[in-house]
């Protein structure tokens, strides 16, 4: 039995991250329909962001958390603006090829720069075991996890609080109309790629933290995870990106536990087919009818 | 429209095919086999993973490889019969992938005409490129692919151009199995390897066999894995004396230190591949007490080898850091094609295959090798400790 919670408390801890993740798959899925796959790549430049001011600057945990949620929105706002804007009345499969080869340019760009050498990250926050019931629990596993709900709660307020939220809600259904009405498309997009990369440049630095090891090529499956997190959950509903990621989380750890650890990622990517054949809208999803 | 365009796309390959096979058949008759040695330098290619999965180790051979070339040269050459040659290095990426390893192989032999290739670093990448050296008659030797059946034909016979410069997994697996039984009496072993290489999986299998207490879990993680405590923590339920994990140090790291931080303090043993600093900076020095690993190539069997000493001090020199085993062991490739070119006193590639195949006694970093009739290096073993991050002991194996 305390096995079955320990598992829960791995389970949770990665599905956070991967939640964080597939937050920022669903809102630009959401807003411009694009599956930016050169997200996990974003939190790739997080963690080294992190490691970078850390060692360098001497930054402590908060400031670094919030640089890197700053390099990350900046980068989203740039790849967006570069690689998607100038693609935007093209056929989706462009612009979807298009974020694939953005992803392999950060990916070989920082490997070309910064040598694909794993490297440890700094260990600023002192790690403490609790034993609660037989159950060990670390703080930083409590702080990933505090830290992803307080951002994912935040995200939830600006979308449905805030003007910029409505004006990305009018932007998702219908972008004709919503510029008809004086919404700025451009400057709405730029903003949901800043907001999805922040969490993606947070996760990055919540990672490096945890495990202690980051690499170039970090983003690569962690993003194509959080991805069938997003299409787990709906993709486009923000609740279902975090509900999907945890769920994602626990499926991966459970399937470890129960001594099929060869197939974690092949149980991830059926679990991915299972979905799109019995459910293409996910949990949350709004199932629309196509008018023709 | 469409229709003539393919015909002509069609009629245009054919052409070329033709002209393909009618060259090769020219070539064939003309030269002579292999790779002819001219002018004054001795040209090597390095098909090499200097991107992708395994960029990690390629790099590291790469800079091995570099150091051992530039200090043949300042030497003046290898000596070839009396005239002392260069080393030109031709040093290409085969991204990770065997496609492109196949292809780099051909462009090196075919176009840049070596005489000999140093690479790949996986025995995945080396096995794509062996149809292509084989047909040139261009010996390669791959520092770090070993996978038994690397250097073997399907039919049991030896590869005539595949050499290698480490261990094969049947050597290390059984003697991790023994150093288990015969040291740290473990009775009850967790396996938990590396999936993703032939490495990881054909060490746990040849170390299953080889051990005669209880496997009592076998689990499997994938290279780029970061998360491990799901299988650490049943291995924590069932009792073990302690865990053999074949595999890399970048994982290996992290499972030491998720192991640790979960409260399992039994012994965790691995293989040559988690023999590098980082591995200790990986894991936090404070969790990389009980670490076994089997190595060629450690610290303090390195203090009494003075080539060894020479080469971590030039190395240190020039990277700035300490020697990771894998350039310790591209290094040794260099110098094992230097010593093959000067015992045969010829730089032609078959020659080279020739020597390559009679080395004895060669005093390399790590170790003395002798090259057996399967081109598998025999050199000594050793089983080094760390505790709190350092190497605190090592243990001969006999």
């Amino acid at each position: 039995m305390e096995t079955f919670f320990q598992q829960i408390i791995n389970g949770l801890s990665l599905g956070s991250i991967y939640a964080l993740l597939a937050l920022g798959y669903t809102m630009v899925y959401g807003i411009i329909k694009l599956i930016n796959f050169a997200h996990g790549d974003i939190y790739m430049l997080g963690a080294f962001w992190g490691y970078y001011v850390i060692n360098v600057w001497h930054f402590n945990f908060i400031s670094a958390l919030l640089s890197a949620m700053l390099v990350g929105a900046a980068s989203g706002v740039i790849i967006e603006y570069f690689a998607y804007r100038p693609l935007r009345r093209s056929p989706r499969i462009t612009a979807l090829i298009t974020a694939i080869g953005v992803s392999f340019l950060l990916e070989n760009g920082m490997s070309y720069l910064f040598s694909s050498n794993t490297r440890d990250f700094p260990q600023i926050i002192k790690q403490v075991n609790y034993h609660i019931g037989g159950v060990l629990i670390s703080n930083i596993q409590i702080l990933i996890l505090v830290t992803a709900c307080v951002l994912m709660v935040l995200l939830q307020l600006i979308i449905k609080k805030t003007k910029m939220g409505r004006a990305m809600r009018a932007v998702s259904v219908d972008p004709d109309a919503a510029e008809l009405v004086g919404i700025n498309i451009n400057w709405t997009i730029s903003f949901t790629f800043a907001l999805g990369s922040a969490l993606a440049g947070a996760a990055g630095v919540l990672i490096g933290l945890y495990y202690n090891s980051i690499d170039p090529l970090m983003g690569m499956t962690p993003g194509i995870k959080a991805f069938v997190a997003a299409v787990l959950g709906g993709i486009g509903s923000v609740p279902g990106a975090s509900v999907g990621g945890f769920i994602i989380g626990i499926l991966e750890t459970f399937v470890q536990s129960i001594g099929l650890s060869a197939y974690k990622d092949a149980v991830v990517y059926f679990v991915l087919i299972v979905i799109l054949l019995i459910l293409p809208a996910g949990i949350f999803g709004k199932n629309t009818k196509e008018k023709v | 429209m469409k229709k003539t365009m393919i015909k002509k796309v069609v009629s245009m390959a054919a052409i070329v095919m033709t002209a393909g096979i009618f060259a090769g058949c020219s070539t064939a008759k003309t030269t002579t086999k292999g790779n002819q040695t001219t002018g004054n330098t001795i040209k090597i290619g390095v098909n090499m993973e200097l991107s992708g999965a395994a960029a990690g180790y390629g790099n590291s051979q790469k800079q091995g490889i570099q150091l051992a070339a530039a200090e043949i040269n300042k030497d003046g050459g290898i000596n070839v019969n009396g005239k002392k040659k260069k080393i030109k290095l031709i040093i290409r990426d085969n991204k990770t992938s065997t496609n492109t390893s196949a292809s780099v192989a051909a462009q090196l032999v075919n176009n840049d005409k070596v005489a000999a290739i140093v690479g790949p670093a996986t025995t995945n990448a080396g096995t794509a490129e062996i149809p292509n050296i084989t047909k040139a008659a261009v010996p390669s030797v791959s520092p770090s692919a070993t996978d038994p059946a690397y250097t073997l034909q399907k039919s049991g016979k030896v590869q005539p151009y595949v050499f290698r410069a480490c261990y094969q997994n049947n050597f290390q697996g059984s003697t991790a199995a023994k150093f288990m039984t015969n040291t740290l009496k473990a009775k009850r072993v967790a396996v938990y390897a590396d999936n993703s290489s032939d490495y990881g999986t054909g060490l746990a299998k040849a170390f299953k066999k080889a051990y005669t207490g209880k496997v009592v879990d076998s689990q499997f993680f994938t290279a780029g894995d970061k998360d491990f405590n799901a299988v650490l923590t049943s291995f924590k339920s069932k009792k073990i004396d302690a865990i053999y994990a074949p595999g890399y140090y970048n994982e290996l790291g992290l499972i030491i230190k998720q192991a640790r931080q979960a409260g399992i303090n039994v012994p965790i043993v691995g293989s040559d591949g988690m023999a590098d600093p980082k591995l200790a900076q990986i894991a936090g020095d404070q969790n990389a007490s009980k670490i076994y690993y089997t190595t060629p190539f450690s610290d303090d069997v390195a203090k009494d080898n003075p080539t060894a000493v020479k080469f971590m001090n030039k190395y240190k020199a020039r990277y700035h850091q300490d020697a990771p085993t894998f350039s310790a062991l591209a290094y040794d490739s260099v110098y094992m094609i230097k010593t093959a070119i000067e015992n045969e006193k010829s730089a032609d590639s078959v020659k080279i295959a020739k020597g390559l195949a009679n080395i004895k006694d060669f005093d390399g970093v790590t170790g003395k090798i002798t090259m057996n009739k399967n081109h598998d290096p025999e050199k000594p073993i050793a089983i080094e400790q760390l505790t709190k991050g350092k190497v605190s002991n090592s243990f001969d194996i006999k």
